[in-house]
């Protein structure tokens, strides 16, 4: 609406070491302001060493009806698994 | 409840996709905001996540009232970060409502103009600082008790937003039932204003659940939405059940004087409010009302010029950055 602030979507990695994860969204005048405000609504136990804000306007996302067209395909594909080769028990681990 | 009184909408799509939405729900799936869905859910999970957002934000005005006169430091620091937690608690909620097409400006004015409701409990004022361990202990208490179930309501943000919130309010109750503890274990002035705390917010706690079962004709389809996933009753019931004994270990006595254990249903008989109480205060005659959305217009009055500020410095910053590529 007419001066709403922009709304950002918040991504925080949790740990050294792991990704950044979606945790939820805010809204700022602008980036500098959204990693601070973002600091006080989803770090405020530790929950995190970094921040990524995006702008909510500039993320794309599939949508829900391509689910089948997207996905579908990969489910035949059983032999991309590892478990759908017999490896005989002598051969040992692999 | 934080919510209360939230009438399912009626819906009017076709019966086949109606149909296949309600799989979807039985089967447990979560319902994502760019998944299709009846009007009818999507209107009233707007007023619902809304109004329980409103009561976050309005719930930190009784408990703010007392941060200036908390008794030692560490009772500030703990309380301000609680208020604190509220207005997080908020945030998350406007931004689950916001996914259904409600803008935050929008869900902000119907609060500030007395279209959309906050829960009845924020309209007691807090009157003494035992009050601050009685809100913690009941208020949050029986949010708690809502709260939890709702962790695994249909609705994606709102379910997240739920798991977010009930992480951080366990602390909530804690504090507060620390606070009363350290009351009713302390002179006996103390314990009085315990004591006092305790006979003024009960029945309003009672209240938050809702009207009783009987007079509630709201719930079948929320219920069968999965985005009301008890009765009122139920969880008065499971709320009185709890605290009974939490009141008992401090020596303190729930003003009901028809309470008392029932062997054959396990569970404790309790007077139910008294409801005319309630539905005036829902309909803005409880004794805080016309404060605390004074208060809330206020804020909002004189944060405009913040509000404008902040947004006209990042479009100037923005179009010098554009100019200079």
């Amino acid at each position: 609406m007419k001066n709403e602030w922009p709304l950002w979507e918040i991504f925080i990695r949790g740990q050294h070491g792991m990704s950044h994860r979606h945790v939820g969204s805010l809204h700022a005048p602008d980036a500098e302001m959204a990693i601070k405000n973002a600091r006080d609504v989803y770090t405020r136990r530790n929950e995190g060493v970094s921040i990524w804000v995006v702008e909510a306007n500039n993320i794309s996302a599939s949508s829900p009806s391509d689910k089948g067209p997207l996905y579908e395909p990969s489910e035949s594909k059983v032999y991309r698994h590892p478990t759908f080769f017999d490896i005989p028990e002598e051969v040992g681990a692999m | 409840m934080y919510a209360q009184m939230i009438k399912s909408e009626a819906t009017q799509d076709d019966p086949e996709k109606l149909a296949a939405f309600q799989a979807r729900i039985d089967a447990g799936e979560k319902i994502e905001p760019k998944d299709w869905m009846p009007e009818g859910y999507r209107k009233t999970l707007i007023r619902q996540i809304g109004q329980h957002a409103h009561s976050e934000i309005v719930g930190q005005l009784p408990e703010g009232n007392w941060i200036t006169r908390a008794p030692t430091l560490e009772r500030k620091a703990i309380l301000l970060a609680k208020v604190q937690d509220e207005a997080g608690h908020g945030l998350y909620l406007y931004c689950a409502a916001e996914t259904l097409g409600v803008t935050r400006d929008e869900l902000t004015e119907m609060l500030l103009d007395g279209r959309m409701k906050y829960s009845s409990i924020f309209n007691y004022p807090t009157l003494n600082w035992a009050d601050m361990g009685a809100v913690g202990w009941l208020v949050d208490g029986a949010a708690i008790m809502n709260q939890v179930p709702l962790q695994r309501t249909s609705f994606g943000p709102y379910s997240r937003a739920m798991i977010r919130i009930c992480k951080e309010e366990s602390f909530h109750q804690r504090q507060g039932y620390d606070v009363i503890r350290k009351m009713a274990e302390g002179t006996p002035e103390q314990k009085k204003m315990a004591q006092d705390a305790l006979n003024r917010l009960w029945y309003p706690s009672l209240m938050m659940f809702g009207p009783s079962d009987k007079d509630s004709v709201h719930s079948a389809q929320s219920m069968a939405w999965k985005i009301k996933m008890n009765t009122n009753d139920e969880l008065r019931q499971k709320f009185v059940d709890q605290t009974v004994p939490q009141a008992e270990y401090l020596g303190l006595t729930v003003p009901d004087p028809d309470l008392k254990w029932n062997e054959e249903r396990g569970h404790y008989d309790y007077t139910d409010p008294d409801w005319s109480e309630f539905f005036d205060v829902i309909q803005g005659n409880g004794p805080c009302n016309t404060d605390r959305l004074a208060a809330r217009n206020k804020a909002w009055d004189d944060g405009k010029w913040v509000r404008d500020g902040m947004l006209a410095h990042a479009r100037k910053k923005a179009a010098r950055k554009h100019a200079a590529e």
